[in-house]
């Protein structure tokens, strides 16, 4: 069990696609340990990618349960589906569009509006190689959306919106 | 050691005037921080943190011959800066109701006796001549959550206006 070093914008890595996982072995499984772990020492990550680490192979993983969970009487708008290990994702169903606020391990001390869709189907391996489907929408589709996003070597940073675009989108929606 | 400036520039709107200043600005060896441009009601605003090594009035000199062919109106403060400070929000709020005089007063009024801060609002005079709807979006922070804004916010709904307040669940990943 290891906490992995976070690359941060501007390292290159971030912006390579990553390869898809053909083989389901142990060393699979142990990048998934250790994405956990990392992921669980980033301030309120709620998911975190292996392209984050410097690792270019198409593995992700999504638990916004401490979020729903939190003690707040206003929870954020989402399913839930526990911790998802996302290896080889594809979202073959996009319905809706919903804007929020997102931050990255990987971009310090910057937040920005994005927009995504709101729910989504996903498909995806898990580290044993076994097939699974989710449905998800809010919270936890934004989440999905963000980590698929550094598997194809993007940033939120490439569709934040202005300040002023989403007065519009919200105000006169 | 450098000094920053907060440069205020305020004019009729026409194509080229942050082009203009950021290049003689530039040119002149001075940095950027911050910067927000707006246009409100057709006229052009700009606030840029500015920094560099001279006095205020070394850069008025730089920036005047801009200012001076686009007809603008240029304002200069010597400012003490913290980059790097960005207080997140954890709520919205959206307020829309008939245009008459007060609002932004009623409304801000109200908030921040509930303990809102703000940290960004923008307000847009909608709707028709006859008509007009004011309308605002304010992202701020209040200590207990979005919560703690409900009575305020049921007053102002007595006022005739319609406020929203969704909780801003800033995602990390
Ligand atoms: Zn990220």
């Amino acid at each position: 069990m290891a906490v992995l070093e976070i690359l941060t914008y501007p390292d290159t890595r971030l912006s390579d696609p990553a390869l898809p996982v053909t083989d389901f072995n142990r060393s699979l499984v142990q990048l998934v340990v250790d994405l956990q772990e990392t992921m669980l020492v980033g301030p309120g990550a709620v998911g975190i990618a292996a392209p984050q680490v410097g690792v270019a192979q198409r593995v992700a993983i999504v638990d916004v349960s401490p979020v729903l969970e939190g003690d707040r009487n206003r929870k954020p708008k989402s399913s839930r589906n526990g911790r998802l290990v996302l290896i080889n994702p594809e979202i073959v169903e996009r319905d809706g569009e919903v804007t929020g606020r997102e931050g990255c391990l990987s971009v310090p001390d910057y937040t920005g509006n994005v927009l995504r869709a709101d729910a989504i189907r996903v498909q995806a391996s898990n580290e044993l190689g076994e097939s699974r489907e989710y449905h998800c929408h809010g919270f936890e589709s934004r989440a999905i959306q963000h980590e698929i996003d550094h598997l194809d070597g993007k940033l939120f940073l490439d569709r934040v919106m202005s300040p002023r675009e989403l007065f519009r989108r919200k105000a006169y929606k | 050691m450098s000094n920053w400036y907060m440069v205020t520039v305020v004019g009729h709107d026409q194509p080229g005037i942050v082009a203009g200043l950021s290049r003689v600005l530039s040119e002149g060896g001075w940095g950027l921080g911050e910067s927000s441009m707006a246009r409100l009601g057709g006229n052009f605003t700009i606030m840029m943190m500015v920094r560099g090594e001279g006095s205020a009035s070394d850069l008025a000199q730089v920036i005047d011959p801009v200012g001076t062919s686009m007809g603008l109106h240029v304002h200069i403060d010597r400012i003490q800066a913290e980059l790097h400070q960005h207080p997140e929000p954890n709520v919205q709020i959206r307020v829309y109701g008939a245009d008459r005089t007060g609002i932004v007063a009623d409304v801000t009024g109200d908030l921040a006796g509930a303990g809102l801060t703000i940290l960004d609002l923008n307000s847009e005079v909608s709707g028709t001549g006859d008509s007009p709807v004011y309308v605002i979006v304010i992202d701020g922070f209040v200590e207990n959550g979005a919560d703690a804004l409900d009575s305020a916010v049921q007053l102002l709904n007595k006022k005739g206006l319609k406020v929203d307040v969704e909780p801003i669940d800033i995602l990390v990943g």
